[in-house]
């Protein structure tokens, strides 16, 4: 009995050690947290584009993105074996383009006057698809993937190692990972709000009847769709493999995150994409380190507490618009 | 302007239309009347390529067009308001009559479509910023018929404008209706239920039953019709 109470003291005692110090006493812990938590934030906010750019076009949920992207990854993978690494990188965006769009012609047209869920039980397909090709392909073993040095004709970087600002440092790769999330963001968001492309596939998306009356080709619009979609998520693939390496399970982890940030965001914005990874990212980092349990890491508790908490009081997540009914 | 001859039209065993033959003659505003299942909106459907005929030949402007798929008839120069409007609740006003001129290249036209699509209906104009989804029935109804006329058609097909609207609403855009006809020139085939109405605004009429033509005449000859009183008009 005593030695049961010592025990737990001793844990205890382990856990209360372990606590760090409040923010106010080390900011700079705080800060390096913080800065983590937007590194990993950034890697679930590109594949969130991804995801959302599907559902705002074709209002599908893709359950099959995140191996989509890791094949795509593979696919650039060996074409660097042959290849430099900008021409293996866009040849990569627009193979995956093209896959897309083939996708949505051959495996998603079929079901596309059926109910949605018969599209969204097609994309779970496509998961254990893609994963089974990719074990095919290139066998189970993890390859070496990144991180690169980026070769910009008159100056390079090299993703490897951290950039600090005193005891507060961050990867190189994390801050490419979130200008790239950045930049695609702003991309999308010109071509849905700025462009007749993009409004013809908001309303491709809504009503297909009412947009094949005043003559949207629907079916191009659902293949530039995925196409779209496949190609961001190819540059999402390629990010995650620098940064936890390439393996046909690489994916599936961030997906859950990208879903999640994806729905905080609201499903059909791209802003929310972002500002939902890097909030999820950064809070469960924070809850990671500042949190105390002694069952092991709540991070991942408190960070979709809090996703359940903003979809009470705004259902349709951060940005998204979409539910907005008069009835 | 448009031909439909001996059309019929199935879904899967059941037969909607059953040998409907019809004429629009340029710059005349046609109503099809009838009662809920007479087969109405799937003419209109058809002609404007929803659906596809399993018979009958559709002739627009000495052209068959009864095999071309619904976004290159617009084209064509029909343009269908469809029955439960369908406009985009989730785009602006704006975004919406943008739409309507998906298929034009000509820059100015459309900008001047858009200032006319305000003059006929103001409010519009007044609300071009907000989603559709907050507009009232009959402003959505409005934003409808804005969206036709902006892919500039030579015929509009007008499916049931008056459901679920308030009377006083239904005779302001039908009101309307008339004027874009007499001003422009604007050819118009109409479905509607109510026959009082559509009457009043008609050159001539076709009244369906069960997915056939069982009366057909001038607005004026079948408001004087006995059959068509009692049946439709109710008085």
């Amino acid at each position: 009995m005593e030695a049961i109470g010592l025990a737990v003291a001793g844990y205890l005692d382990v856990v209360v050690l372990s606590t760090p110090p409040p923010p106010w006493e080390d900011p700079s812990l705080f800060a390096q947290q913080v800065l983590s938590g937007i590194a990993s934030g950034s890697l679930f906010a590109i594949l969130a584009l991804a995801v959302v750019l599907i559902y705002r076009s074709t209002d599908v949920l893709n359950f099959g993105q995140g191996e989509m992207a890791m094949f795509t990854t593979f696919i650039a993978w060996s074409f660097m074996t042959q290849m430099p690494l900008w021409p293996a990188f866009f040849l990569t965006l627009l193979v995956a383009a093209a896959m897309g769009a083939a996708l949505e012609r051959l495996v998603l047209r079929p079901v596309e006057e059926a109910p949605v869920l018969n599209a969204v039980i097609v994309t779970l397909g496509l998961y254990t698809i893609f994963t089974g090709l990719a074990l095919r392909v290139w066998g189970p073993l993890p390859k070496g993937f990144g991180p690169f040095t980026l070769d910009f004709l008159f100056f390079e970087i090299d993703l490897a190692g951290p950039v600090c600002a005193g005891e507060v440092c961050i990867g190189k790769l994390s801050v490419a990972t979130f200008v790239a999330a950045v930049i695609i963001m702003a991309l999308l968001f010109v071509l849905f709000q700025r462009t007749m492309l993009g409004l013809a596939m908001r309303a491709t998306a809504q009503n297909r009847t009412a947009s094949r009356l005043v003559g949207i080709p629907v079916g191009r619009m659902l293949s530039v769709g995925w196409g779209l979609s496949a190609a961001v998520g190819a540059v999402a693939g390629v990010f995650v493999a620098q940064n936890v390496g390439l393996s046909t399970g690489s994916l599936a982890a961030i997906l859950i995150f990208a879903f999640a940030a994806a729905v905080l965001g609201g499903l059909d914005s791209p802003v929310g994409a972002i500002v939902g990874g890097l909030t999820i990212g950064v809070v469960r980092n924070l809850a990671g380190t500042y949190v105390p349990s002694e069952v092991g890491s709540v991070d991942l508790v408190v960070a979709f507490l809090l996703i359940v908490l903003v979809l009470m009081v705004r259902p349709t997540g951060i940005f998204g618009r979409r539910a907005l009914r008069r009835v | 302007m448009l031909n439909v001859s001996d059309l019929h039209v199935a879904y899967g065993p059941v037969l909607a239309v059953r040998g409907i033959s019809l004429t629009v003659p340029k710059g005349q505003i046609v109503a099809l009347l009838g009662a809920n299942g007479a087969g109405k909106s799937s003419t209109l459907r058809t002609i404007s390529g929803l659906q596809r005929p399993t018979h009958g030949t559709i002739e627009f402007e000495g052209r068959r067009i009864d095999n071309i798929p619904a976004e290159r008839i617009v084209q064509m120069g029909i343009s269908q308001v469809p029955e439960g409007r369908q406009i985009f609740t989730d785009l602006t006003v704006m975004e919406n009559l943008r739409l309507g001129a998906y298929t034009r290249r000509d820059g100015a036209g459309i900008k001047r479509d858009l200032d006319r699509t305000f003059t006929y209906f103001p409010v519009l104009g007044e609300r071009r910023g907000q989603t559709a989804a907050l507009l009232s029935g009959g402003e959505q109804q409005m934003l409808a018929i804005g969206r036709a006329l902006m892919a500039k058609p030579s015929l509009l097909l007008l499916d049931e404008p008056s459901l679920g609207l308030a009377p006083m609403l239904v005779r302001e855009i039908f009101r309307i209706v008339k004027a874009i006809n007499e001003e422009e020139g604007l050819t118009i085939l109409l479905v509607e239920q109510n026959a009082n109405l559509a009457l009043e605004i008609a050159n001539e009429a076709y009244v369906l039953e069960t997915g056939q033509v069982v009366l057909e005449g001038s607005a004026e000859e079948l408001r004087g019709n006995e059959a068509v009183r009692r049946s439709y008009l109710g008085y």
